[in-house]
């Protein structure tokens, strides 16, 4: 088993034309994924070809699920029409929504949420390299051939340091390893990603990456101590991030004394958490915890 | 962003909200004609974005414009908390009979926008919510619905605004949700929200930070950039499209992925602690890409950073293989020829490693080290920080 995608998964592109569109929906091809379709209005009816795979196009992501039953979309569409791009995927209802575009404007995704509360889909980023089932499928832009398929979940806020971690354990192995991106609003959490792990008969233990900025990681250590009984190994950056500086990602910033990696740290510990003081110490650590 | 009280107060103003008249002046003479324009009692205050400007001595009263010249000449240049003054805001003077308290802002914990609104403005909200929550109504606003004038006056009667300005207070709190909607902001705050004598409600300070995303249709959002104040290696960086923050150390920092970037100054003020505290001098993300074009700015920035002692390239092969990356840093080091003066710690790993080690060690720059690990690259970075 894995966790929100699978060999089943049935994969469409929004925005598979484009330029970043079209360079990743060649390389989740090549990782073995079931790319169904691409949508875009304008090119409907027309096909595009990867290396000798035709992937129609769809006028409508609904259209696009008519015809391929497609589960899973990536979204690659760029900020100004990624608010649309998101809610015509939640209005056809389907299972997972995965939006990759970055600089996305906050009230556009805020709306977004709360459009899609109630509804059939799962959202996860934006801002985020989406997520891979090693072996199975994947939906978005994380490197497919660091890892193998494995033992451990993965949920992390920032792409390199998924990729950095997938490849110091890649002799152990991934079910399922979540990018739920570096917005300040994101659609799927460090929470749901953890009780998902916990329900996944195939995880064995869980490494969580967060970093500065909110306080998800505060509530994932509450989350951790009342639900999860598998092993979870943390790492959290940005200890030596000023105070009002955004590092980066939209969400990565300490405002006063809220949002800082000790307090995270802190509260992680405090769950029963064992946090590493770099990437390749939480690795080791991981290494202990599985016994590998 | 977060915008100076005067361009907070501007902005209110285009949407219709109650303020007093006044202007922004950068010279004692121009805020003396400010002040001679409204002809009777000012406030002259500190442009500063950073709280306690009255404590600091940044906000004073002017009977008249003599005095307004003289009370701007006090407070430009003066520093508070480490904020120069450039500009003073010269405002009508307003006697206040009540104070009140009214915020949206995003809720990043429940993903959702809040409003804050309290009978009791005036001192710090974060001190009202703690000595006295009960004062203070927080109202879950919903992203996809927005405030009309029912949704105000939930908002206003979970406050208990006192009657008499009831109507007003939520007619400015639509006025003030079509600020926070239509301008993109991600926080709008009216303290004190104030009552005049005469009754009339206005808005006599506010603090707006507007979202840096939307850029792309807020056109009018670049000129209220606070150029001046912006770090000139910052500045130069932003022009380069390069996302790059200034830090105190002396190990310059080039890396891929913001939360990578993160975690290597992190690493790098760890083993720095070893020689006498060398620190990061920067966070710098060349993104996923990592082309030799981008890697040549990045590190032209860096070295022309003269607190750089040396430099830790960091990067993760994943879609861009090392090899690539490797390529691209011999690329940039040829582009910067005798630019390139200070020694490079070099941490590849990834996707063909193996290659982008085997063209670094072909290459053999005299100013290139490359370390297997990234906790080892970051001891010789900051080792050589400290030499």
């Amino acid at each position: 088993m894995s966790i929100f995608l699978n060999e089943n998964s049935k994969v469409i592109v929004q925005g598979m034309t484009g330029s970043e569109g079209s360079k990743h929906t060649q390389r989740m091809l090549a990782s073995g994924t079931a790319i169904v379709g691409g949508v875009n209005p304008r090119k409907a009816g027309t096909s595009v070809d990867f290396d000798g795979a035709t992937v129609p196009v769809f006028g409508s992501v609904a259209d696009a699920m008519k015809e391929t039953g497609a589960d899973v979309s990536v979204i690659f569409v760029p900020p100004p029409f990624a608010k649309a791009a998101a809610i015509e995927a939640v209005d056809a209802q389907i299972g997972l929504a995965v939006v990759i575009t970055e600089g996305i404007p906050v009230h556009d995704s805020t709306y977004v949420w709360a459009h899609a509360q109630g509804g059939a889909t799962r959202i996860i980023g934006p801002n985020c390299p989406g997520l891979i089932s090693p072996g199975r499928s994947n939906a978005g832009i994380i490197p497919a051939n660091i890892t193998k398929q494995g033992k451990i979940g993965l949920v992390s806020k920032s792409g390199t340091l998924t990729y950095q971690m997938m490849y110091e354990l890649r002799d152990i192995g991934f079910s399922t390893c979540v990018g739920i991106g570096g917005d300040p609003v994101i659609g799927t959490t460090h929470i749901d990603c953890l009780q998902a792990f916990q329900d996944d008969p195939e995880t064995e233990a869980i490494v969580m990456i967060g970093e500065i900025g909110g306080d998800a990681e505060e509530r994932a250590a509450d989350f951790i101590k009342a639900n999860v009984t598998k092993p979870v190994v943390g790492y959290v950056a940005g200890f030596t991030a000023p105070e009002g500086k955004t590092m980066g990602h939209a969400g990565a910033i300490v405002s006063g004394s809220a949002g800082t990696a000790q307090a995270k740290k802190e509260a992680l510990e405090a769950a029963g958490v064992r946090v590493g003081k770099t990437p390749s110490e939480t690795a080791r650590l991981m290494r202990e915890l599985v016994g590998a | 962003m977060d915008l100076f009280e005067y361009q907070a107060r501007d902005l209110l103003a285009s949407h219709g909200v109650p303020v007093l008249p006044g202007g922004v002046a950068e010279t004692p003479e121009q805020a003396e004609a400010i002040a001679r324009e409204i002809g009777q009692q000012v406030v002259v205050k500190a442009q500063v974005k950073v709280g306690g400007r009255g404590k600091a001595g940044g906000v004073k009263l002017a009977a008249d414009a003599d005095e307004a010249r003289a009370r701007a000449q006090d407070i430009l240049g003066l520093d508070i908390k480490g904020h120069i003054t450039h500009k003073v805001m010269v405002a009508q003077a307003s006697d206040i009979a009540e104070e009140y308290y009214f915020s949206y802002l995003l809720d990043r914990s429940n993903r959702t926008f809040l409003a804050m609104a309290s009978k009791e403005g005036g001192m710090e909200i974060e001190q009202l919510a703690v000595e006295r929550p009960e004062a203070l109504a927080r109202i879950p606003v919903d992203a996809s619905v927005g405030v009309d004038a029912q949704k105000a006056a939930e908002i206003v009667d979970a406050a208990n605004f006192p009657a008499e300005v009831r109507d007003q207070v939520i007619a400015i709190a639509v006025q003030l949700w079509d600020v926070f909607s239509k301008e993109d902001a991600t926080l709008v705050e009216v303290n004190p929200l104030a009552k005049a004598p005469d009754g009339t409600v206005l808005a006599l300070d506010a603090k707006i930070t507007l979202d840096e995303n939307a850029s792309f249709r807020q056109e009018g959002h670049a000129a209220l950039e606070d150029k001046a104040a912006a770090d000139p290696l910052e500045a130069r960086a932003k022009e380069k499209d390069l996302n790059y923050v200034k830090l105190e150390g002396e190990v310059g920092i080039i890396g891929n992925g913001a939360g990578l970037v993160m975690s290597t100054l992190d690493v790098v003020a760890y083993a720095g602690e070893e020689f006498g505290g060398v620190k990061p001098a920067n966070f710098l993300d060349i993104g996923g890409g990592a082309s030799a074009e981008v890697m040549a700015n990045g590190l032209e920035i860096i070295l022309s950073d003269p607190a750089v002692k040396s430099v830790f390239v960091n990067v993760f092969g994943g879609i861009t293989a090392c090899d690539a990356v490797a390529n691209g840093i011999v690329s940039a080091l040829g582009i910067l020829g005798d630019e390139a003066t200070k020694p490079l710690v070099v941490r590849l790993d990834g996707n063909n490693v193996d290659e982008g080690r085997r063209i670094l060690a072909e290459a053999d720059h005299p100013l290139v080290t490359v370390v297997d690990t990234m906790d080892g690259a970051a001891r010789r970075a900051a080792e050589l920080a400290a030499a």
